[in-house]
């Protein structure tokens, strides 16, 4: 089976990219792709000038569910990635303390994840994310399973967390509003087979307060899209039906 | 309205009576669970007084405190206990963790992994007990073969824990170490042997019962020393009140045993009791 056609993305150094598009059309085996756990049948992943096909660890990915090691605490998983490479215990806990108390973790860092809300668990894996080194980081759907108010929450605090550490952020989402609301560059994408449809420049001004939605720019933007993606789903969703 | 707090707060108050309501079944759990234990052993020696119960074969609590006290002081009733605890307790460590590596390795190979499963069934089928004589002859007469018994018991069971716990491990967290760009082993040290700890630990409160059952009929069979040799002799010439001190030892040696597993396994499974469930 297909899943993706011919796509090709360019991201410039420290944007924040969106990729949207229906359910079902590739843009988790994208990412699984550009994370290197998984080889392309054809095609090539370049960063800086070098082939990353095939080699994991070379950008930072968060996946869907965010995934905290449950018998872990949270400090513990959010140095599980300097861990990994070998960084003294010391020194990564030093490094993710101010990170921990300035995004609302601070108290909680012997605590198990499952004592922690859904929010916080996110903070926690998007934390360590960050912490990963990596100047890429794909987030998949990061804030899909919260609920509308720590949603919004969470999009201002990545917004705030990416100005601070000034990463190159792709990420993917099936909320409009989301995408828009974040994002320097959207690609839209088809149904499966994925193909990129669309290629849109947020030229929203930076920084983005809450009342960035309800500006004509925004709504624009909006119907513009909402009228890309009705189509795709409409096929999606017949695609779906066949199976 | 005299009293705002109250008013304020049901919840609270309703969490008290819980409270309060919790405490009062578990102090009476206590009282009947000491009452009965009193009762049984104040029936014992009443009823094979006065002979309602053939004290020559069930003996009585004082008779049996006294033959104890004897096989203690003139006997070697500590020997034959430091015996048969150590045989157990080195045979379910080597038991349980060769077991829980056996299990474990087959992550590293699926076909190896499933490869392993139906021998690991038939060989649990088997009744190990039936192996004493070869492992006997194999390992001698002393503490080896007990220990080897033990081993044989528990190590299965183990495996079985463990392959189980490595089959159902979360593929997202396998991939999650990876994207972080973890090794395979790295993989193995903190996502495999963590996420099969729980299964490993149920299996520790089984596996201490058949350690013990496998180092007491290695005694049976042949032994210079433990418990279980005690009793075969005692039994040998007839005297019943001794068979009863080694009954009675065993239950208590089962008892601690057992208490002690629990303790390790909550010290193992420490932050880990939500573990499959509730990980994100």
């Amino acid at each position: 089976m297909r899943a993706l056609d011919a796509v090709s993305l360019t991201i410039p150094e420290g944007r924040l990219v969106s990729l949207i598009g229906p359910s079902g059309c590739g843009k988790s085996t994208l990412f699984n792709i550009i994370a290197g756990l998984l080889r392309p049948t054809t095609g090539d992943v370049i960063a800086g000038g070098n082939s990353v096909v095939g080699r994991p660890g070379y950008v930072a990915y968060m996946l869907q569910k965010g995934l905290l090691l449950p018998w872990r605490t949270i400090i513990d998983n959010i140095i599980l990635g300097a861990e990994v490479r070998g960084v003294p215990k010391k020194e990564s806990i030093a490094r993710a303390q101010p990170l921990i108390e300035r995004y609302g973790l601070a108290g909680f860092e012997q605590h198990y994840p499952h004592e922690l809300s859904g929010g916080m668990r996110q903070r926690a894996s998007l934390l360590r994310t960050m912490l990963c080194d990596r100047d890429v980081v794909l987030l998949d759907e990061p804030f899909g399973a919260l609920d509308a108010q720590t949603r919004l929450l969470m999009q201002s605090w990545l917004l705030q967390v990416w100005s601070d550490l000034g990463k190159t952020i792709l990420f993917v989402t099936h909320d409009i509003d989301e995408a828009i609301y974040l994002s320097d560059e959207i690609y839209v994408f088809t149904a499966r087979p994925g193909r990129i449809k669309a290629h849109i420049n947020v030229a929203l001004p930076r920084p983005r307060g809450q009342d960035a939605v309800t500006s004509t720019a925004f709504v624009e933007l909006k119907r513009q899209l909402l009228g890309l993606l009705n189509d795709e789903a409409r096929i999606a969703e017949r695609q779906e039906s066949l199976q | 309205m005299s009293d705002p707090d109250a008013m304020s707060d049901p919840n609270l108050i309703a969490a008290d009576d819980d409270d309060a309501a919790e405490r009062r079944i578990r102090r009476c759990a206590a009282i009947w669970r000491w009452a009965l234990a009193v009762g049984i052993i104040l029936g014992w020696e009443i009823l094979t007084r006065v002979k309602i119960i053939d004290p020559y074969y069930f003996s009585s609590p004082s008779t049996i405190v006294k033959t104890a006290y004897v096989a203690a002081t003139q006997g070697t009733l500590f020997v034959d206990i430091g015996y048969t605890s150590a045989s157990t307790i080195v045979g379910f460590i080597i038991g349980v963790v060769g077991g829980a590596l056996i299990g474990l390795s087959t992550w590293w190979s699926s076909v190896y992994g499933r490869v392993s499963e139906p021998y690991l069934v038939t060989f649990n089928a088997i009744p190990k007990l039936a192996l004493a004589p070869i492992l006997i002859i194999l390992f001698g007469i002393g503490f080896e073969s007990k220990v080897a018994l033990a081993v044989a018991l528990t190590i299965v069971p183990a495996a079985m824990a463990a392959y189980g716990g490595v089959r159902s491990v979360d593929k997202d967290l396998e991939t999650l170490l990876f994207s972080l760009g973890a090794s395979r082993f790295q993989v193995f040290a903190k996502v495999v042997v963590p996420w099969a700890m729980p299964w490993i630990v149920s299996s520790l409160r089984v596996n201490i019962g058949l350690a013990l059952a496998g180092a007491i009929v290695g005694e049976f069979i042949a032994s210079q020393a433990g418990v279980g040799r005690m009793i075969l002799y005692a039994g040998q010439v007839m005297d019943i009140n001794l068979v009863w001190v080694g009954v009675v030892v065993l239950s208590i040696l089962a008892l601690v045993m057992y208490a002690a597993v629990m303790t390790a396994e909550r010290y193992l499974l420490k932050g880990m009791l939500h573990g499959s469930q509730l990980g994100t």
